[in-house]
């Protein structure tokens, strides 16, 4: 009964991965395909394999320093979103103080704010204050839909923590910051994995306003590939390899974040 | 109930400061253009409510509007059953789980202009593998000609897209679930149909919150993806609400209606967002009292 179970369960995993994979494939499938048997041909692996699309990523500087800059402003907007956002979900979890309730719906309504029309007000904002072009302007922006989003998902899992070890080590003489560090983050290790994973995503594949704030010294990659559209046509293959680039980053992440997700809960040691 | 502190406004400062800055003057200059006509920089004249009253009786921006509140619904009736199932699924220990992690989060890490590439070429007849697999099985599948396939393939687009979203925030949340719980429903001899029911999906609400609202949200918002693969096409049958809303913007310059528009399209997506929000407490708590008593 359970072995059977059990099949059923790793069937439908097996048929999900495929499915989320297949897409993927066919992008590092072009990536490696010269653009004439892209657009020309049907074929399920590269006919005339190249390198040539990565070959100009590695070597045209626009291209590569898309890529550093991304990395530095979502270095940096991750690093702050969890900083301000964990002693913050602590107050939401444990306490009730004035108006905590209307504060914490109001944090999530600033992701709620299509794009299109607010970008001018940011781009006057982010001049009149001479941040324009540079890597923490974007990092600043991007905290307004990844502060509130981390405080929710640290809310979640810190509500699932019951009180009585914050009283018991308040009891054995714990300060709060040691506490906090020291005992009540590794029990919610796995929502600081999942907010921290969230966080460098949505930073990392944001277009609008990134592109909005920067022009040359911080222009994020996202931006940089919205130039393989030109007049001669889509450098489609170009573009396919960019994308695969673009995943290298985020999957080192949640390579290093595993630990967090995976393991979860340790009550046993508490 | 929590004990009632009001220092603990010294711990959210910090976050209210980073998300005002950047969020509050903007929203006040957005509304300072919806009550404006802006004939040019210097020149702009007080409408009061004109453009909100225009924007309302557009004939357009109500499909848009029922287009955009299908597919939303859509995504959320697909994608977080889905989520959970995939999230019951994937293992929990080892090097399986790790490498699962990352296969399940890669859709994820693609920037959404060249997702909507992507399948723009997997979904065409000629060159992609979806479009050639579905015309080899006889199906006459086009989504550049045909409305319903246009539609569908985006959704498709979507499900593949975000899913992982909610199956990776159900994984951390199942993984957060201590043992003591599963041992004492071992003991209780509780079926696996009990132990979802009455233990994995109330302690999974927290993160079903955020999944659900975030899909909500996100997918009312959806612009790049389906502006990349179809334009909105064909006819109007993907065009979205923040599709329509960037052409009034960008491609006609009314800053006042587009400024009316976004705030209306904001307190479209709060008003819904609210009632979700208040209706998945209700059910929270009433589970509670069910499994207390």
């Amino acid at each position: 009964m359970d072995e059977r179970r059990f099949r059923k369960r790793t069937l439908f995993l097996i048929l999900y991965l495929v499915f989320a994979i297949l897409p993927v494939y066919w992008m590092v499938n072009m990536s490696f395909k010269p653009n004439t048997e892209i657009v020309s041909t049907f074929s399920l692996w590269p006919k005339h394999f190249t390198l040539d699309h990565y070959h100009t990523i590695f070597t045209d500087v626009s291209w590569y320093s898309g890529y550093i800059n991304s990395m530095i402003y979502v270095a940096m907007n991750t690093v702050i979103s969890l900083l301000v956002a964990l002693p913050a979900a602590y107050a939401f979890s444990r306490y009730s103080f004035l108006g905590d309730k209307h504060v914490f719906f109001w944090l999530l309504t600033n992701r709620m704010t299509p794009p299109a029309v607010f970008l001018l007000p940011f781009f006057q904002l982010y001049t009149t204050l001479g941040l324009m072009d540079t890597h923490i302007a974007v990092a600043m922006a991007h905290l307004v839909f990844n502060v509130p989003l981390a405080v929710w998902i640290l809310e979640g899992f810190m509500s699932g923590v019951p009180r009585e070890i914050d009283e018991t080590a308040y009891i054995d003489g714990y300060s709060f910051p040691r506490f906090f560090t020291t005992i009540f983050i590794p029990l919610i290790k796995s929502g600081v994995g999942v907010a921290a994973f969230f966080c460098f995503m949505f930073s990392w594949v944001e277009l609008l306003m990134a592109r909005t704030l920067t022009s040359v010294n911080a222009k994020p990659i996202v931006a940089v590939m919205t130039r393989t559209v030109s007049a001669s046509g889509m450098d489609w293959g170009v573009l396919a390899a960019a994308g695969v680039l673009t995943i290298v980053p985020g999957a080192i992440v949640i390579w290093f974040v595993r630990h967090y997700i995976a393991k979860g809960f340790a009550m046993g040691r508490v | 109930m929590k004990p009632v502190n009001q220092k603990a406004w010294f711990l959210i400062l910090p976050v209210v400061i980073c998300v005002a800055f950047s969020a509050i003057l903007p929203l006040m200059t957005v509304v300072n253009y919806s009550l404006q006509d802006i004939i040019s920089p210097d020149r702009r004249v007080f409408v009061g409510t004109e453009w909100f009253k225009s924007v309302m009786r557009d004939d357009d921006l109500q499909g848009a509007l029922i287009r955009q509140i299908t597919f939303s619904l859509t995504v959320l009736i697909v994608q977080i059953p889905l989520g959970i199932a995939l999230a019951l699924s994937m293992p929990a220990k080892g090097w399986q789980a790790s490498a699962v992690l990352v296969l399940v989060a890669i859709s994820l890490l693609i920037p959404w202009n060249v997702v909507g590439t992507i399948w723009q070429i997997y979904g065409r007849t000629d060159i992609g593998l979806l479009g050639a697999s579905l015309s080899a099985m006889g199906f006459d599948y086009s989504y550049t000609g045909n409305a319903t396939d246009a539609w569908l393939t985006v959704l498709v687009m979507d499900v593949w897209h975000w899913t992982p979203l909610v199956a990776l925030l159900c994984y951390a949340g199942l993984r957060a679930i201590p043992d003591a719980y599963y041992q004492a429903a071992q003991i209780d001899g509780a079926s696996k149909l009990a132990v979802f029911r009455y233990i994995q999906l109330p302690k999974l609400r927290g993160v079903l919150m955020i999944a659900v609202l975030l899909r909500f949200m996100d997918s009312f918002m959806i612009y790049t993806e389906p502006f990349v693969l179809t334009g909105g096409g064909p006819g109007n049958a993907t065009t979205f609400l923040s599709q329509y809303l960037t052409q009034k913007a960008v491609g006609q310059f009314d800053l006042g209606p587009a400024a009316a528009f976004s705030l209306i399209y904001f307190l479209i997506i709060l008003l819904l967002c609210f009632i979700l929000y208040n209706w998945m407490q209700r059910v929270g708590t009433s589970d509670k009292e069910v499994s207390n008593g």
